[in-house]
């Protein structure tokens, strides 16, 4: 699966493509809704490691595509808070973990490659003459 | 051991992975890459029948994500093709992308395992560990030497055992501490 911890570490890396090819976004996706264990300290270890503006407008694409009602909250505040609340973190932990793009593209926002996203699995394989 | 991020590379069956989801603890994101789709669903089944999330990305070494995981990851596990067949082998079982690239390795059985030695340690975070299997055939020596002089990782061999025909081992690298050896 996909999940959007994972998509925040995906970047665009065709030939030649090395700027403004992050985060790579959404189209067409089906979208499998999965519990994870709620662990707190895990979040807070990872929240550094994450591109935040790339998560809040993933998880709103994302949240496009499937009624909220199914999907559950996706709202995150545009800036990492400083302080964190129980509210924050279980938001957080369901973005991050709990949704899996199962089917789906993934696009790249400066040189358009289409990575397609097949039974969980994200093909991010090149061409050889597509290789930088 | 903590670690955040833990990540396979060629992870194939995905049995490596799933074991050290069942050895860490749980606060680790595991992230897996093969450049076979037929490996990377049977990595996600074999993580999934185990309880442990593996995360498998089809893709060749760390292509897709190596801008984001630099400095970053604190387990690199990499069981490569390490057997020594003839060097056109080797590209065209990594072009067909079938069972063949699990283990065809080159002249010394060392040329797919060499093109990550030289980025590995652009991705080891602070106090990050790499772990290869390689075998005898392969040089070890030379491959500790080189990893220390080029990149500064240094490294020890940490299990050694005969399977089969195969002398094989495992290598765990680390970053070197400035001003110590």
């Amino acid at each position: 699966m996909v999940r959007l911890i994972t998509h925040n570490l995906l970047a665009c890396h065709a030939k030649g493509c090395t700027s403004n090819n992050f985060p790579l976004q959404f189209q067409n996706v089906q979208i499998e809704l999965k519990e994870a264990e709620f662990n707190p300290t895990f979040l807070e270890t990872f929240m550094p490691k994450l591109e935040w503006k790339a998560l809040v407008d993933s998880a709103k694409e994302a949240s496009a595509t499937i009624s909220r009602y199914i999907l559950g909250n996706t709202s995150l505040p545009l800036e990492q808070p400083e302080m964190l609340d129980e509210e924050f973190l279980k938001n957080l932990h369901h973005v991050l973990l709990e949704i899996h793009v199962e089917e789906g593209i993934m696009i790249c926002p400066n040189c358009k490659h289409n990575y397609p996203i097949s039974n969980g699995i994200p093909n991010m394989l090149l061409a050889e003459h597509e290789i930088g | 051991m903590n670690a955040t991020i833990f990540l396979e590379i060629g992870s194939g069956s995905g049995c490596v992975s799933a074991f050290a989801g069942k050895i860490l603890d749980t606060s680790t994101l595991y992230l897996t890459t093969d450049i076979n789709y037929r490996a990377c669903n049977c990595t996600r089944r074999t993580g999934s029948q185990n309880n442990v999330t593996l995360d498998a990305i089809q893709t060749s070494f760390t292509q897709a994500l190596h801008s984001r995981l630099k400095n970053s990851v604190d387990i690199i596990c990499f069981n490569p093709p390490y057997v020594p067949t003839v060097s056109t082998e080797v590209s065209e079982a990594q072009d067909l992308r079938g069972i063949e690239g699990s283990w065809a390795g080159g002249s010394d059985g060392m040329q797919v395992t060499n093109i990550f030695l030289s980025v590995v340690h652009e991705l080891l975070s602070f106090n990050g560990r790499f772990y290869l299997v390689a075998l005898k055939e392969n040089n070890i020596p030379e491959i500790q030497s080189r990893m220390k002089t080029l990149y500064q990782l240094e490294s020890k061999i940490v299990l050694s055992r005969r399977a089969g025909r195969e002398h094989l081992s495992i290598v765990r690298f680390k970053r070197a501490l400035p001003g110590l050896s």
